[in-house]
């Protein structure tokens, strides 16, 4: 790109939006030396050094206010007031090159392949067990590992129909993985209306880009869905179940259903007969073959999981063994994507395809092993520990940013029961430049891309790129203060 | 259509209509307060709580704010406007993805507006010193944010069958209300027939036609001539006020005729049946004899009979068995 001529100023250090930035061990999404840009961030910056700060201000409202206007709010848990509220938006859009992109959709296809032949391995033959890849016992002893699965067919074979890999660049800038989320991933709904927001607030940035587009994911999950039904059954019909209104994501569940053209239903409508799942209409009853469920293992049928669950439908399960419905994503993929086996992921890889991971771990201690354990314990102030079956951003530490107190409290959690906390070294997620007042400052994001696998592996090219918005915060999650942004895969 | 999805509309139509009635009767009665009249205050308000079908818990204690506020504001109370309002909304939001933006947005704002802590002083008598926010121009904010809901409804939302179970809410709930609201003006207007008027009871004939919205389209059929017959005649039988009876029931009518093209439930035989025997009934009667014969015990079999047509709605298309949806 010749910058002379584009009028660029060769020394973006002399923009005022850009004084306040400081670089430092993280890798910069834009900055690719002290005073040097990637070369893709710069037609961005040149076009928002082109607007004057109103002008600026007056498309972060408009932005805002059409979040507001479409009423797409998330719920915060335990707080009375306020609890529906705008996920926070950032106004300059994160790009990844097709050549980034390219080594990102290789990996997450390898993975999702790789993770959903572990789970059929696991609930059938027990081969990688047996083979002593991976420890028997940390499969048993995962809650999410689900016992009335085994020995049952799905359809196609497929597990995991729709998966949100959280990934994050590394010091080098290379992409990783921080987390599977393998069984009712959420977010979606963000990177669609992120992206139909900024091309109505970009229109002339986003078509100089050739953005790869991303409109299309409904469609495919629909149709991904579909691939998935019970056999002879030609025109399935095909249901998001969500938990109702009061759950944090109920936007999206709406919101989906709607763009797919499917009926939203709840636990309440559904009933099941002679293992035939149905739907209560003003007509009748009508056979359901395939539901895209929200609403977790414990919770979908109070027979076979937890009895006090209102949400579920009584006998959904048996109907689902009987091969009837469809439940997308199949119960008991939990057991995949729990933190201790993600440790095994590349292994796991490696036993399947006979491949090497495209996508790297990031490096874990499993408490459950003596040496990892001791290890983590001398080193809390350093690590980040999780409990393995939590998300959200919830039971986690961070050690460099905690308190003794806090230390000793996890100390004794992980002594307590071991097998329930892993811990990572403190990870500088990479930087990218966020709107902060009227100055640019650098953030950390994470990237989670939507992966879908029915007939095939199909990966929009894009994803939510989640921001932690308070200066030197690493916690990307909405429940504790993180915003979004749109995500440019360029053609 | 998912039974849980009508069974949504149909109530957030139902609590809005009552939100509106309970509103306008407050406001109507609010009004005549201010003048002399031959009712006595008493009478009056008791009348009013005997029009709104007597909900629970509410009593005529001597002090119309205190009454009006229990009616408006008071959560406690499942009738209260804020109450309706309130649910209205909650069943708008289980069906978000079924109406269109533009009736989620007025009714949103409607219940933000209603929900402001601050208005809770609005019926309070002081408030009537107060210039700023007068209890009738908040009933009047009300009504005219349900009539832009209605009118949202028509203009955005695709005129099937969830469309039509709005409507069915709608009539239902305005046919039930109007016939409970004459069964309470029957001691006043039509008990002694013989009984010459006094001179001043046209505030009182005034109000029970504004009570429906019907002062002016009464005046366009008889001309501002009132007279309790041609007033009960306009109310029951007029089949072109949508606020009569008749209209209700009629309207009431063609939407479940709708629904039932839509869903091709076959069964529903039952509630055409009753539906169409109310609408004969109204269709085909005439006013001398209605006031020859027991007009309470007619309002009341009006009554019944809406009761038993939301019963058979609900069995029919709501909570029906799953023996006999299967067996048919």
């Amino acid at each position: 790109m010749d910058n002379t001529s584009s009028g660029l100023p060769l020394r973006p250090r002399e923009l005022a939006a850009l004084k306040n930035y400081e670089l430092d061990h993280a890798y910069d999404e834009m900055f690719s030396g002290a005073n040097t840009l990637h070369e893709h961030y710069e037609p961005l910056l040149e076009h928002f050094a082109a607007l004057p700060p109103e002008e600026v201000q007056r498309r972060k409202q408009a932005a805002d206010l059409s979040f507001l206007n479409q009423g797409i709010t998330f719920t915060v848990y335990g707080r009375d007031e306020g609890t529906e509220r705008i996920f926070p938006y950032d106004l300059l859009p994160r790009i990844i090159t097709a050549a980034e992109w390219a080594t990102v959709e290789r990996g997450l296809t390898q993975r999702i392949t790789a993770l959903n032949l572990f789970l059929k391995d696991i609930y059938n033959d027990g081969r990688i067990l047996q083979d002593g890849i991976v420890p028997r016992e940390l499969v048993y002893s995962c809650p999410q590992f689900r016992r009335q699965m085994s020995g049952l067919q799905v359809p196609r074979n497929v597990y995991i129909a729709v998966c949100g890999t959280d990934l994050i660049r590394l010091e080098n800038g290379d992409f990783a993985v921080l987390e599977d989320n393998l069984r009712v991933p959420s977010g979606v709904s963000y990177m669609l209306t992120n992206r139909r927001v900024m091309k109505r607030i970009f229109p002339q940035l986003f078509r100089s880009y050739n953005v790869r587009p991303i409109e299309h994911y409904t469609q495919v999950l629909l149709s991904t869905l579909r691939s998935l039904a019970p056999e002879g059954r030609p025109e399935p019909n095909i249901v998001l179940l969500s938990p109702g209104v009061f759950n944090s994501a109920y936007f999206e569940h709406a919101y989906l259903a709607r763009q797919m053209g499917i009926e939203l239903v709840e636990g309440r409508d559904l009933v099941v007969h002679d293992n035939v799942c149905y739907m209560r209409t003003t007509s009748g009853l009508r056979r359901v073959d395939v539901i895209y469920r929200r609403v977790d293992d414990d919770f979908i049928d109070p027979l076979s999981f937890r009895a006090d669950s209102m949400l579920g439908v009584a006998g959904l399960f048996n109907a689902y063994r009987a091969g009837n419905v469809t439940l997308s994503n199949a119960f008991g993929t939990g057991v995949a994507d729990d933190k201790a086996i993600y440790a095994y992921v590349p292994d796991i890889i490696r036993y399947y395809l006979s491949e090497e991971p495209v996508l790297n771990n990031v490096e874990t201690y499993l408490c459950a092993r003596e040496k990892d354990r001791q290890h983590v314990l001398a080193n809390l102030d350093k690590l980040v520990v999780k409990a393995v079956g939590e998300s959200g951003g919830y039971g986690m530490l961070i050690g460099p940013h905690s308190t003794a107190k806090e230390r000793a409290d996890f100390a004794e959690r992980i002594k307590a029961n071991p097998r329930n906390y892993i811990a990572q070294p403190t990870i500088s997620f990479s930087r990218a430049p966020c709107l902060i007042g009227d100055e640019l400052e650098p953030r950390h994001v994470d990237l989670r891309p939507y992966v879908l696998y029915g007939d095939k592996v199909t990966i929009v090219p894009g994803g939510l790129t989640r921001v932690a918005l308070k200066r030197g915060s690493l916690v990307v999650n909405s429940s504790q203060g993180g915003g979004s942004k749109d995500t440019w895969v360029l053609s | 259509m998912l039974s849980r999805v009508a069974d949504s509309l149909y109530w957030m139509s139902r609590y809005l209509e009552r939100a509106e009635h309970t509103t306008r009767l407050l406001d109507v009665n609010l009004n005549l307060m201010l003048d002399e009249s031959a009712t006595s205050s008493d009478h009056r308000w008791q009348r009013l709580v005997q029009a709104l079908g007597k909900p629970r818990r509410i009593r005529w204690n001597g002090d119309p704010y205190e009454l009006a506020r229990t009616l408006t504001f008071d959560v406690n109370n499942k009738s209260s406007v804020l109450s309706c309002i309130i649910r209205a909304r909650e069943n708008s939001r289980h069906v978000r993805e079924q109406i269109s933006t533009e009736q989620w947005h007025r009714l949103n704002s409607l219940y933000l507006e209603v929900t402001r802590p601050e208005l809770q002083s609005v019926m309070h008598a002081e408030a009537l010193q107060d210039n700023s926010e007068t209890p009738a121009a908040f009933l009047q904010q009300v009504m005219e944010a349900v009539h832009q809901f209605q009118g949202v409804t028509d203009s955005t939302m695709s005129h099937g069958e969830g469309w039509h179970f709005i409507q069915v809410g709608r009539y239902l709930e305005r046919a039930t209300a109007t016939a409970i609201l004459l069964e309470a003006y029957h001691e006043d207007l039509w008990s002694q027939p013989d009984r010459l008027p006094e001179g001043n009871e046209y505030l009182e004939w005034m109000g029970l036609l504004r009570s429906a919205t019907a002062f002016e389209a009464y005046c366009k059929v008889y001309t501002a001539d009132l007279t309790p017959e041609r007033i009960l005649e306009f109310l029951l039988l007029d089949p072109e006020f949508p606020h009569s009876l008749r209209f209700s029931i009629d309207s009431l009518q063609t939407a479940l005729q709708a629904i039932q093209r839509n869903s091709g439930k076959s069964r529903a035989e039952e509630l055409h049946r009753i539906a169409g025997r109310l609408s004969a009934k109204l269709g085909f009667a005439s006013v001398d004899e209605i006031l020859s014969g027991d007009i309470v015990s007619y309002l009341r079999s009006i009554q019944q009979e809406c009761q038993a047509i939301h019963e058979t709605i609900y069995h029919l298309y709501v909570d029906y068995s799953i023996q006999t949806a299967l067996a048919g």
